[in-house]
């Protein structure tokens, strides 16, 4: 009864027009699947069996990516409630805390994004434990060890929305450490030979530090900063990143396995 | 007492010392550490201790401070992830010393599936998993909020988030461009470089230590003893004002530590030749220059001219220094950590003229 009515619906015009083919229950139509989902066409059609046991990859990097995404849809969300300036950051957050009846949405983000640096560490340390950083796959993990340091950056820079004491003083230690870069930093070594009599070239108004923050301390113009930071620009290169990420171990002979 | 004896041992030193002594025999010993049974062992006494850590107030308000779960949730992949890699690694290792392949590359395992269903369920899988667990979280606890953000009040300690407490806890023992730039940089730089220098054709896509100790040992003390440890000290072993606080021990502000730091030019002029610092800063850390100097230069040197002339011939002069540029690098932070342990060092190069203290 139930298999006919499979094979009536999967013989629907709907279903042909979204899917192209029957149910993935034959070599033919596993194949299509795969090969005529844009989503499903990220991984190969068949795979060595050693690559799909859990036990081998632990799928922590599957894992970070669907955290990213799920991060991307609540992080929109959130943004429909949040305003990112000094007068109501703070206040927007304790509303969406309080008048959200059981809102967990500023928990699956703040949650899914510490879980992020962890599964992503994790990943990094399967890769090496597998060695499967060996060539042909050095490229790629260049690009994943970028994506790392993003995804803490990107941790970083939305740690300090929420605009409380957490916040601003988590990234005013963060920060100062910029104030320390060699020659570019106000506070660094080799800062001070950068002047030319009472004219000093490397000041706080100009350093890295004040690049970063838009300011001199942890202000409104930092909080912008790290809004546009956090939710366009970082995002934006991560996701070419990880599209290169993706391509490149397909191209670099799918996961790790013995040579 | 036995709490008294915790809060004493736990202090950097005895706890870093202890970890690396304790991280060599793992290193020594894979037959013991990669069983199930010292696997279950371990895990139920950490678990016991633990548990009975938890029960102290003083533990339980520190553990349970805001940001601070996920560091118990990375505790518990970074052990069992350790674990189970060398675990895995050591039965290929049986494989391979009994002439089979390793279990990656037996036949079975060569074989090719489909993705659908095999690799597309086991990550739909994976994902339920993971929403159910991020859920739960969600519901059980409260994303952190505090005060409203008051730029002329800071709290006591200020911390950076989880993650960065590894640095925070370096600026300890460097000066922020050692501990937020240098060494930062340099990791960055080293871990992208370890491809291009770890020319071992070994090992590549399956678990094993024996045929990649040396790699397997350096990463896994870099990322254990030098990232995952210090973050762990930063978060539960640093309370107001950076000083070091035992697991049960209360976070009281007034407690005193003896700082005595002294440079190494005070250590050479004023104790040594019981004369004033030379005036010229170039004399006064003539001493602290050569030491460096000696570090980065001649230990190489004859370290190479000694054990190295076969490594430095097999991996050519560029991979070779690289190599020995980024251990050098990575192992300033434990020497510097000693130093400062037993001599009180604070600075080996001490030019605050010129911001520049190494």
């Amino acid at each position: 009864m139930s298999e006919g009515f499979a094979k009536k619906v999967a013989n629907t015009q709907v279903w042909k027009a979204i899917f192209r083919h029957g149910p993935p229950n034959n070599a033919r139509n596993r194949a299509a699947v795969v090969a005529g989902n844009v989503f499903l066409h990220l991984h190969p059609i068949k795979l060595k069996k050693s690559g799909v046991q859990l036990g081998y990859t632990w799928c922590m990097g599957g894992l970070t990516f669907f955290i990213f995404l799920s991060l991307t849809i609540t992080g929109v969300l959130l943004m429909f409630y949040y305003r990112p300036t000094a007068e109501y950051a703070f206040t927007d957050i304790i509303g969406l805390r309080e008048h959200v009846p059981l809102g967990i949405m500023r928990e699956l983000h703040r949650w899914g994004a510490h879980l992020m640096v962890i599964t992503v560490w994790i990943h990094m340390f399967r890769v090496f434990m597998t060695g499967s950083y060996k060539p042909p796959r050095e490229f790629n993990w260049g690009v994943g060890v970028i994506l790392l340091v993003l995804t803490m950056l990107l941790s970083f820079t939305g740690y300090l929305l929420p605009w409380d004491q957490l916040a601003i003083w988590a990234i005013t230690v963060g920060s100062n450490m910029a104030k320390a870069t060699p020659f570019m930093g106000n506070g660094g070594p080799g800062a001070m030979l950068a002047r030319i009599g009472d004219f000093v070239m490397v000041s706080d108004k100009n350093d890295v530090r004040f690049q970063l923050l838009g300011g001199r301390f942890v202000g409104e113009a930092a909080l912008l900063r790290f809004y546009i930071l956090h939710c366009v620009f970082i995002p934006l290169v991560v996701a070419v990143l990880i599209a290169i990420h993706f391509w490149r171990v397909r191209k670099d002979g799918g996961i790790s396995a013995p040579l | 007492m036995i709490k008294l004896a915790i809060n004493f041992l736990s202090a950097p030193l005895y706890s870093f010392t202890a970890f690396c002594i304790l991280f060599v025999l793992a290193m020594k010993r894979m037959d013991i550490v990669g069983t199930k049974k010292f696997g279950m062992g371990l895990l139920i006494f950490t678990l016991v201790i633990f548990g009975w850590m938890v029960s102290d107030p003083v533990f339980f308000s520190v553990i349970s401070l805001p940001d601070n779960i996920p560091i118990i949730i990375l505790n518990a992949l970074v052990f069992w992830s350790t674990w189970f890699s060398l675990y895995k690694g050591h039965q290929n290792d049986l494989r391979i010393a009994a002439g089979e392949p390793p279990i990656e590359g037996t036949p079975e395992n060569r074989e090719k599936v489909w993705a659908w269903p095999n690799l597309v369920y086991t990550e739909l899988f994976c994902i339920i998993a993971c929403t159910i667990f991020l859920i739960v979280w969600a519901i059980f606890f409260k994303a952190p909020l505090e005060e409203p953000a008051n730029p002329t009040w800071a709290p006591n300690p200020a911390k950076a988030p989880w993650y960065f407490l590894g640095l925070q806890e370096m600026l300890v023992y460097f000066d922020p461009w050692m501990a937020g730039v240098v060494l930062p940089v340099l990791i960055i730089v080293g871990l992208i470089a370890i491809p291009f220098i770890d020319i071992n054709p070994k090992g590549n896509g399956y678990y094993t230590f024996a045929e990649r100790k040396y790699a397997i040992a350096g990463f896994t003390f870099g990322w254990l003893a030098l990232w995952i440890f210090l973050i762990q000290i930063g978060t539960f072993l640093r309370g107001p004002n950076w000083t070091f606080y035992g697991p049960f021990e209360f976070w009281d502000s007034h407690k005193v530590v003896a700082e005595n730091n002294v440079n190494l030019s005070e250590f050479f002029w004023i104790k040594g030749l019981n004369v004033a610092l030379p005036k010229n800063i170039f004399v006064r850390e003539i001493m602290g220059i050569i030491l460096t100097g000696v570090y980065l230069v001649a230990v190489p040197f004859y370290v190479t001219k000694r054990w190295g002339q076969d490594m430095l011939s097999r991996m050519g002069g560029i991979r070779y220094y690289l190599l020995v540029f980024l251990v050098l690098g990575m192992m300033s932070l434990p020497i510097k950590m000693y130093l400062r342990w037993f001599f009180f060092l604070k600075y080996i190069v001490a030019m605050p003229e010129f911001e520049l203290n190494l």
